[in-house]
């Protein structure tokens, strides 16, 4: 084989095995981020909130969290078939309804789910804050989540400041509404 | 008349099972779409929201969808990452082509290095070897030697 050919093939070869060592980092690096801000929280660090635009559940339009800058968030993630669910979506809606004059958002998150199922759920429950769709849950993995239901509380800057993995108190959803909302 | 309803007759019977054949079932779709939350394959889940796609899948087929229609709804649902195979098109068909390409590239490459395995680099090849039982000459140095020969014996 001539030495020219030989270096083009090595060449070849290296440059594939970079791209696969390229592609696993960032794999790797996307699913930690996640799981770091879950870590942050914890220690009691306020990490700014990933951003997150999704398709409105019901209509055509897209929902932003940026275009929620200035209020406090609950940021709820949800799935139809999810047995915890059903019991706090009754509570966030509650809370809604109560914190919605002090600058409150309630977002939820419905993912891995067939939307027709999501909107029988939110009718059954009379939800009115706003609901996006993500089928595929690909805003998990930059989320930190595990599994269903999970809750982020958002302050008014965008910071994350608490986090609870499955079905929240109602003593908790209380204590960090007030957290995200600030002093008044 | 008779013969146009016998034809009739005749290619309903053989079209009927290429229907039939087209109408897919649960198991066949089962092994195909994989279960969002567990990343396994429908047939080996038993999660809620494979119970549920279940349901789905019986509902679409018992509505007359074919097995195309059915994985494009629950794409449009869960997207791509629901089908347990990329589809054969567009950057996906890189999934397909590739490991076929790696494989033809692993036997043209074991292909090559056996056979300079076999014919070391400067030895006569076994086949020359048998063939008169010695070692051929260069043809230049078999000149050179006869010339020299030829001038020993003058």
């Amino acid at each position: 084989m001539a030495r020219r050919t030989r270096i083009l093939l090595q060449a070849a070869a290296v440059a594939v095995v970079a791209s696969l060592v390229v592609l696993l980092a960032v794999e790797v690096f996307s699913d930690s981020k996640g799981r770091n801000l879950v870590s942050a929280v914890r220690r009691g660090e306020t990490p700014p909130a990933p951003s997150l635009e999704l398709p409105a559940l019901e209509g055509d339009k897209r929902i932003s969290l940026a275009s929620y800058r200035g209020k406090a968030v609950v940021l709820n993630f949800w799935a139809s078939w999810c047995e915890p669910c059903k019991k706090e979506t009754p509570m966030l809606q509650e809370a809604y309804e109560r914190y919605r004059g002090e600058g409150l958002v309630v977002l939820g998150v419905n993912a891995q789910d067939f939307r027709t199922d999501a909107r029988r759920f939110a009718e059954r429950y009379e939800v009115t804050y706003p609901l996006v769709h993500d089928g595929p849950g690909a805003t998990r993995e930059a989320w930190g989540l595990t599994g269903f239901p999970e809750t982020w509380w958002i302050d008014r800057q965008g910071r994350l400041v608490a986090y609870v993995q499955g079905q929240f108190s109602a003593r908790e959803l209380e204590r960090n509404i007030e957290r995200a909302l600030g002093p008044a | 008349m008779t013969r146009l309803l016998l034809f009739a007759a005749l290619a309903l019977a053989v079209s009927a099972p290429a229907f039939a054949a087209e109408r897919p079932t649960l198991a066949d779709l089962e092994d195909e779409v994989i279960c969002p939350t567990c990343n396994t394959t429908l047939e080996l889940s038993s999660s809620p929201i494979a119970e549920r796609m279940r349901v789905f899948i019986r509902a679409r087929i018992a509505a007359g969808d074919s097995k195309g229609e059915i994985k494009d709804k629950l794409v449009a649902e869960f997207g791509e990452g629901v089908l347990a195979a990329p589809p054969r098109q567009g950057f996906n068909l890189l999934a397909w082509l590739l490991p076929a390409g790696g494989a033809l590239a692993a036997v043209f490459t074991l292909a090559v290095l056996a056979r300079r395995w076999r014919t070391p680099r400067g030895e006569p090849t076994a086949a020359t070897r048998a063939a008169n039982g010695r070692v051929p000459l260069d043809p230049e140095l078999e000149r050179r030697v006869d010339e020299e020969l030829a001038r020993y014996e003058a």
